[in-house]
């Protein structure tokens, strides 16, 4: 029986900061691979490298050394502008908090992606809604993220992510600023887009019940390395 | 990101910090107005004194006399032996015809000028008189004048200096409509064929083949059109210390014995009059080295105040240079301004920089956005400055002209804002601001999108 194709391969990745004298190790030579339609939780505690790992992944940063390939493309050796290529047009991005454009309307930040991706003014509208209604904010597209409450806005966030057709799709921490119940809902909206779109999911957090209950597998880091890796019991 | 989009998110961005990037836009304009105030002060000030030169008569002219009675300004010295060729040519209507043909002239016309007796109501006054070229009525010299101009180029007419005026009446606004009388000697010339005296006349000059001349004591009333105020001096070949003014063709007519009359009778061409000197008035002032040329190489003597005008437009450079040296402070500061609200611009959308990296904006994206909005700021800014430079320009004509009519004095235009100033003005004041933005543009795109978005 075949394999299914690696999506991501992080090798011995390491990511270290300076601070004065000190050189602090964030991530420690961390392998990773993630296939395909994996929705993939990657828990820890505070401080044990998972966000770093994770903004490795998504190409917002770059590991001091090691390689993360992403369908065979090495992004430690990406070009700055090609970096932000990737970002464009392969990833999309949910954040702990939310980070809607204040000055824009919810609509006006979900078509930001396709600015800046420069896709024809025609299809955006169109797109716009659809990720909008995926998200079940279609009625709310012309309020401000001031007017939407934290799990609207985390849904907003998630129709931005989602607006470019990404292949994979990271969470950081996207229940950390949302109840139970909301985020329980977003995280619910995350697996069924993976179900629906065969997306591949990357979510970082540090609730194990959640992580357990949606993802399809577990890695778990400790101060900057990989301690255990697999699916949820 | 297209350029569309990106004028978009700029704008959106100008917006919502309204205040802030207003405030540093009216910056902007203080200091492109007080550049465009300064510099239209001193093309006006160069344009008011380029078309008084120019109305004047000086720069455009060419003043010419014949090789054998040439004087020029400044001590008089010895003639060389070879300055009075044998076959120099006579300055007369021959001459006067040929100037007319060379290219760029516009005009050719004699000095007319005599000394008079002048009879207004039983009073007699001796004088100056002077024939003005209809040109002179455009010359700047009769603005402001009581009366008229003269209704023609003929007609028998006078225009009086006030201080003249004054000598024929205590109140000489009341002479307009009046006539007076001119008291002149005519020439006229005698043929061989004259009655006894003539031929008498011949036998004592020993030619007995050429004529003489006759002087003979004539009248002629004009009436009295304008008095002047001032003294429409303009030094060599205008009309300065003249008392009465006629126009040129009714002057002409007159045939008033001139002194080269004497020379041209000894030389036996009384018949065919002499003028003392001609006045070559050409298109523009560029034209006169060239027509000047050309007079030469007819053998005429030749004199222009053509370096005067070049001397006249370095100081006004070195002039304009000042001005905009000072005007140029004040955008300095403005620029300032400029960098600095963009510095504030970086701190506070920091995060927002970070999460358009996330979502795959490119550095050069957020460098443009950065310039987008300093450019705007120019544009905006440059458009009011120059509004604002134009309105403080006016401001000062207005009460230039204010302050001149309570001196009795034809109000001027100091300040002038050509389209090329205006144009440059606010071109300038995108570069300033583009310059401006350089530092905070390459600040906010070397951002790393991490620390960006960590920034709280």
């Amino acid at each position: 029986m075949p394999t299914a194709p690696m999506l991501i391969q992080a090798q011995s990745v390491s990511r270290e900061y300076r601070l004065g004298e000190t050189v602090i190790r964030a991530v420690d030579a961390v392998s990773l691979s993630v296939e395909k339609g994996e929705f993939v939780g990657l828990l820890g505690s505070s401080g044990s490298g998972k966000s770093t790992l994770l903004s490795m992944m998504a190409g917002l940063d770059r590991p001091t050394s090691g390689a993360i390939r992403v369908r065979e493309r090495n992004l430690a050796e990406l070009e700055a502008d090609e970096l932000a290529r990737y970002r464009r047009e392969t990833v999309g991005m949910v954040f702990q908090s939310f980070n809607l454009l204040p000055r824009m309307t919810l609509e006006e930040n979900v078509e930001l992606p396709l600015r800046l991706a420069e896709v024809d003014r025609h299809d955006r509208e169109s797109r716009v809604s659809e990720a909008l209604e995926r998200v079940g904010l279609g009625l709310r597209r012309r309020h401000r993220p001031s007017e939407l409450s934290g799990g609207e806005q985390q849904r907003g966030a998630l129709a931005r992510a989602l607006v470019n057709h990404p292949a994979i799709l990271f969470a950081d921490e996207p229940t950390g600023n949302l109840d139970s119940v909301n985020g329980e809902q977003i995280l619910l909206l995350l697996r069924e887009i993976q179900d629906s779109l065969g997306m591949t999911i990357i979510m970082v957090t540090h609730e194990r019940p959640l992580a357990e209950k949606f993802a399809n597998r577990i890695a778990l880091l400790s101060d900057g390395r990989l301690v255990s890796d697999g699916v949820p019991r | 990101m297209k350029a569309r989009d990106l004028s978009e998110l700029a704008a959106r961005n100008l917006r919502e910090a309204v205040l802030r990037n207003s405030l540093t836009t009216l910056g902007v304009s203080v200091g492109v107005a007080s550049l465009v105030a300064m510099l239209s002060l001193g093309v006006g000030l160069q344009t008011l004194a380029s078309q008084r030169l120019s109305r004047s008569g000086l720069f455009d002219a060419v003043f010419v006399t014949s090789q054998r009675n040439f004087r020029g300004p400044g001590p008089r010295r010895p003639p060389p032996p070879d300055s009075a060729p044998k076959d120099s040519r006579p300055l007369d209507e021959d001459a006067r015809q040929q100037l007319s043909k060379l290219s760029s002239v516009t005009e050719v016309y004699p000095q007319i000028r005599f000394i008079t007796d002048v009879r207004y109501a039983g009073k007699s006054e001796t004088t100056s008189v002077l024939g003005l070229s209809d040109s002179s009525r455009s010359s700047g010299a009769f603005d402001g004048m009581t009366g008229a101009y003269f209704s023609s180029p003929a007609a028998n007419e006078a225009i009086l200096q006030i201080e003249f005026a004054k000598a024929l009446s205590d109140q000489p606004r009341s002479l307009l409509g009046k006539d007076l009388t001119l008291r002149y000697a005519e020439r006229a010339a005698l043929s061989k064929d004259a009655d006894n005296d003539e031929a008498l006349l011949d036998s004592m000059t020993g030619t007995g083949a050429l004529g003489g001349i006759s002087i003979v004591p004539r009248e002629k009333t004009l009436r009295i059109v304008g008095v002047i105020e001032s003294d429409p001096s303009a030094g060599i070949g205008g009309f300065g210390g003249a008392r009465v003014y006629l126009p040129l063709e009714t002057a002409e007519q007159l045939h008033v014995a001139q002194p080269d009359d004497l020379q041209a009778s000894l030389s036996g061409n009384a018949a065919k009059p002499s003028y003392m000197a001609l006045t070559v008035r050409v298109h523009s002032p560029k034209d006169v080295p060239q027509v000047e040329a050309a007079i030469k190489q007819l053998g005429f003597a030749t004199f222009s105040l053509l370096d005067a005008t070049k001397n006249l437009r370095l100081v006004f450079t070195v002039f304009d240079l000042f001005l905009g040296l000072f005007g140029s402070l004040a955008l300095t500061v403005a620029s300032l301004g400029i960098i600095n609200t963009l510095m504030m611009a970086i701190l506070e959308r920091r995060r927002e920089i970070g999460i358009l990296k996330a979502l795959g904006a490119t550095d050069r994206d957020v460098r443009r956005l950065f310039f987008a909005e300093a450019g705007a700021m120019g544009l905006f800014g440059g458009f009011f400055g120059v509004a604002l430079g134009w309105l403080i320009g006016s401001a000062l004509t207005w009460g230039t002209t204010i302050y001149l009519h309570r001196q009795n004095l034809p109000g001027v235009k100091i300040s002038y804002v050509p389209w090329w100033l205006a144009l440059s003005a606010v071109v300038f004041a995108i570069v300033v601001s583009l310059v401006a933005g350089l530092y905070p543009a390459a600040r906010a795109a070397r951002l790393n999108p991490v620390d960006a978005l960590r920034y709280e």
